[in-house]
């Protein structure tokens, strides 16, 4: 269970949200709606832990993530802005590396799935520099295809830059992980349509 | 954990040996100075030998400088230093292993290169031992040290510049220690004395940097 706590970002001397609290539950998919440069980034940073918020906190089954730290990561699946792939290694590699840093160690069968289920066969072995920014997002967002394990999918604007059928791809995968127990956490201009019993939404427009 | 450490030096190397040409500039770089100064001096095998312990060590420091600011910029500006942060082990550990792949692929080609670069500067064969020895010491020490600066510096506009006023300071215990021990031998008293500095100095840096470099990246994403 994640919840919020009176949560406030400022940037500068502008305050991007203040007093901002939910809770997720399992199961729950939590919507953060706003305009460009209301705060969803920051939010969601601040919900990573990458972020200290100057007020309130974050907590993870009634603890502090601040002071569960790696406890809090091992649960943890970010996907941000940036698309965190390396340009010299290949979309394989790329997704070993990433699963190895949350503590898992993925096969080569899963991890060419989990790249299959994104279209990206046939260029698993190439250098990410070769592939196109859809291609890049999807080779980061090939990381959710092996996270089941993992309860919190923190997910910044997931379908920047892909097409239909990879953002159906995107979809099933947190429905998915929504119907498991899982929670989900996304931010998105584009309407969604994500299969969720539960769900939480945030509107940082003021 | 270990696992993780691994899997982040394999990733270092590996990146180092698609990038192969990055190394090399650093070595290359590092064999360019040492040869100067023999040239620009001229062939006065006294003078030469005084000079070399110091010429070689401020050249194995401005080369270990070179590629700092590649140690974390590189995975700052892609979104994986978010994602080592978010890492299921301690940062400080990843440093360390970020660090360790530094030094294998800038330190230590230094350390092999140096005995025989010394050999321009006519320096005793029974010294170059001790000159391999205490680059061997002082190397993880510049690449641990620096990464606080180039962790500092991350994201700075002409951080570069400042990268070197910042680390080039802290380098300086290295320096002294390192070229003495070279003096000391030379000079018959034997460089026990230097090296047990050397190691005080590396473990310091050890226990101490990845401290220091695991807040200054925490602040950097902030």
């Amino acid at each position: 269970m994640l919840e919020a706590h009176e949560l406030e970002a400022t940037r500068g001397d502008a305050t991007l949200f203040t007093g901002l609290g939910f809770t997720l539950r399992p199961g729950t998919l939590l919507r953060v709606t706003g305009a460009n440069g209301s705060g969803k980034t920051s939010l969601l940073r601040a919900l990573c832990g990458l972020l200290l918020p100057s007020a309130g906190e974050v907590r993870w089954n009634g603890e502090n993530i601040r002071a569960l730290r790696e406890e809090y990561w091992k649960c943890l699946a970010y996907v941000g802005h940036a698309n965190a792939l390396k340009d010299d290694l290949t979309a394989e590699e790329n997704l070993k590396v990433a699963c190895a840093l949350s503590g898992r160690s993925v096969s080569a069968a899963q991890s060419r799935l989990a790249l299959e289920s994104f279209g990206l066969v046939g260029r698993s072995h190439l250098a990410a520099r070769a592939l196109s920014q859809g291609q890049r997002r999807r080779a980061a967002l090939a990381r959710l295809a092996v996270s089941e394990a993992l309860p919190l999918w923190i997910l910044d604007e997931p379908f920047a830059a892909l097409d239909a059928k990879a953002v159906e791809q995107v979809q099933s995968l947190a429905g998915e992980h929504l119907a498991r127990g899982g929670m989900v956490v996304l931010t998105s201009h584009q309407e969604m349509n994500v299969a969720a019993t539960s769900v939480t939404d945030v509107n940082l427009d003021r | 954990m270990s696992a993780i450490l691994r899997a982040l030096l394999y990733r270092d190397l590996l990146l180092a040996w698609r990038r192969r040409s990055d190394v090399a500039t650093t070595v290359l770089f590092f064999v360019i100075v040492v040869s100067l100064f023999p040239l620009g001096v001229g062939p006065e095998p006294g003078l030469l030998r005084t000079i070399a312990p110091g010429v070689i060590w401020v050249a194995a420091l401005l080369a270990s400088m070179l590629a700092l600011t590649r140690m974390f910029e590189s995975d700052h500006a892609d979104g994986t230093l978010d994602q080592m942060l978010l890492a299921a082990a301690p940062l400080g550990m990843l440093v360390i292993a970020r660090a360790f792949a530094h030094w294998l692929v800038t330190g230590l080609p230094l350390v092999v290169l140096a005995p025989v670069l010394a050999l321009q500067f006519d320096l005793p064969a029974g010294l170059l031992p001790t000159l391999a020895g205490s680059l061997l010491l002082g190397t993880p020490v510049l690449s641990l040290v620096g990464a606080i600066g180039a962790a500092l510096t991350l994201g700075l506009r002409g951080g570069g510049i400042l990268l070197a006023l910042l680390v080039l300071p802290l380098y300086v215990p290295a320096l002294i220690i390192g070229a003495g021990a070279l003096d000391a031998a030379a000079s018959g008293q034997g460089a026990q004395a230097h090296f047990l500095l050397l190691t005080a100095l590396l473990v310091l840096a050890g226990a101490f940097a990845p401290w220091a470099i695991s807040a200054a990246l925490r602040i950097s994403a902030e």
